[in-house]
């Protein structure tokens, strides 16, 4: 009852939706980049929300299931194939005991998530089976996948795979796999180049010069090489303070967008550290992490000014379409 | 959200925020997720899909901040006090010498102020477990390294301005380290994980090379 790991890819790690409420002891909550596509690859074979999964990163795995099982893919679009046919993404698809799984590059976007019904059946650590990789704990073994792995799946995964699909509306073949007609809407791709992604002001926004509150939401900035899930590192114009301050280290959140000495901004993601003495000058919108952990390195993005309000209404907005989608599954399961 | 209640470290306003923490803590609403005390201020993390999450969070906040500080009983801290064994031998204490210098306090005093002070946990943050605790020496201040080292011991015991910390990985840091510890500051397989809390009170024991190998 496994999935065996041939080739691992650039970095897949275990993640579910996070590890909550130890914040004050240090641990961040970690969990999927795009908590959006998680949620509906979950939704999509008939899992929970919490239930964890493969996150995989640019460059693809190649995964033998030595089980039949229903699996998902949502997130980025990648040059997959399952067996000899590409694999169809954003819907569920049954695939029987010694399928193999090879992703190749993602093709737009930079992060899918690969969701097997029944979830990956490791321990929960603090809570939660989301690696954590500066920390070395959660997912196996605190690391990225290595080819030789076995991550081990619910003992019946077999019987509720064929059941969950046997229940399906719209089952239908496709270049030889049993899946379904339709398929999930995709909703945090980049729909433009480059990307816009909605902030706020930050705490420390008014201790930055003229020049660079200006700057930090007109450039386009580029997603550096050496971004990772602890934080994306920005390219632009330099960011100086008015006058150079030390501020005392304080609480950071996903989102907090950072400015060294360097004068370059890092956008805290999933897994930051939980508290930092660099100035804030952004907080990016909620609604849009999702779409930013989609981008690659070399992708590039705009910053958008917005209000409290207007991010408020955003998350709402998103919130309704994620829900529309698995409320669409809900009566379908 | 974060409340700020001031921009210079205070151990008192840093006592009233571990009660604050804790009063908030007892309300357990649903939709917040993390309750962090900080040096200056707390800062609550919430699930921004959580149903019962009122429209108007930052004015609730508001609200529920005063709440709280009534409810809040005067700081008792968490009631622990926690034992930390540091070898402040030359071979960890690797800034003693630099310290020496800068401050005209001998590496043997720099000992033995280090451990006869009064300390207590601050905040728990960056790392898991990792510790900024206050209550430091004012003649150990000084001030942060101007290059971080690149990878910081795990395990070492370091100081700079007002506080003093325990590095739990090999992490880059910035402060000068006097010792190290042997003990593990987090272990997620134990319980509790986190060696130290918010709140804490911390006394630094001196122990012997052997005593530090025994123990590691």
């Amino acid at each position: 009852m496994s999935l065996r790991i041939v080739r691992p890819g650039l970095q897949t790690t275990v993640q579910d939706r996070g590890r909550f409420g130890l914040q004050h002891l240090g641990v961040v909550p970690c969990g999927g980049m795009d908590p959006v596509a998680l949620e509906l690859a979950n939704g999509l074979v008939g899992n929970g929300a919490a239930e964890a999964a493969l996150e995989i990163t640019v460059l693809g795995p190649e995964i033998v299931f030595e089980t039949d099982a229903l699996i998902a893919l949502c997130g980025a679009q990648m040059d997959a194939r399952l067996g000899a046919s590409p694999m169809p993404e954003n819907r569920p698809v049954f695939v029987e005991k010694g399928t193999v799984l090879n992703a190749r590059r993602t093709t737009l976007g930079a992060r899918a998530y690969l969701a097997v019904a029944g979830g990956i059946a490791l321990e929960p650590v603090l809570g939660s089976r989301s690696t954590y990789l500066p920390a070395k704990f959660g997912g196996l073994e605190g690391r990225a996948l290595r080819a030789g792995d076995r991550l081990p799946l619910i003992e019946n995964v077999s019987s509720i795979s064929s059941s969950r699909y046997e229940n399906l509306n719209g089952k239908k073949q496709l270049a030889g796999l049993r899946t379904v007609g339709w398929s999930a809407p995709a909703l945090t791709l980049p729909e433009r180049v480059p990307v816009l992604i909605h902030a706020m002001e930050g705490r420390q926004h008014a201790l930055f010069d003229a020049a660079a509150r200006r700057a930090f939401f007109e450039a386009t900035w580029k997603v550096m090489a050496d971004s990772n899930r602890m934080g994306f590192r920005l390219a632009g114009p330099g960011l100086a303070l008015a006058d150079a301050a030390e501020i005392l280290s304080e609480p950071t959140c996903l989102g907090s967008v950072q400015v060294p000495a360097s004068g370059m901004p890092i956008a805290l993601m999933a897994d930051h550290q939980t508290t930092g003495g660099y100035p804030k000058i952004a907080e990016i919108a909620a609604a849009d992490v999702p779409r930013l952990a989609q981008l690659a390195p070399g992708g590039t993005v705009q910053f958008a000014r917005c209000t409290l309000e207007q991010a408020g209404e955003l998350r709402r907005a998103l919130r309704q379409r994620v829900d529309g989608a698995l409320r669409a599954l809900a009566w379908i399961y | 959200m974060y409340a700020e209640f001031g921009t210079q470290l205070d151990i008192e306003t840093n006592q009233s925020l571990q009660a604050l923490a804790a009063a908030l803590r007892a309300r357990s609403l649903p939709w917040i997720r993390d309750v962090v005390p900080a040096l200056c201020g707390i800062a609550v993390h919430y699930d921004p899909y959580h149903p019962a999450l009122p429209a108007q969070v930052l004015v609730y906040f508001e609200q529920l901040l005063q709440e709280a500080f009534k409810s809040a009983s005067r700081f008792e801290g968490s009631g622990r006090t926690v034992e930390v064994p540091v070898c402040y031998d030359q071979v960890f204490g690797l800034d003693l010498k630099e310290i020496s210098e800068k401050t005209s306090v001998s590496s043997e005093e720099i000992q033995k102020r280090h451990t006869k002070s009064q300390h207590q946990v601050l905040m728990v943050g960056f790392s898991p477990g990792q510790p900024y605790i206050g209550g430091l020496d004012p003649r150990l201040s000084v001030p942060r390294r101007a290059t971080p080292r690149t990878r910081m011991p795990a395990g070492a015991v370091a100081i700079a301005n007002a506080q003093t910390c325990v590095y739990p990985y090999e992490t880059p840091g910035g402060w000068s380290i006097i010792g190290r510890t042997p003990l593990r500051v987090f272990d997620e397989a134990r319980d509790p994980a986190s060696l130290f809390a918010p709140g804490d009170r911390v006394r630094f024991v001196a122990i012997s090379r052997t005593e530090f190998e025994k123990l590691a």
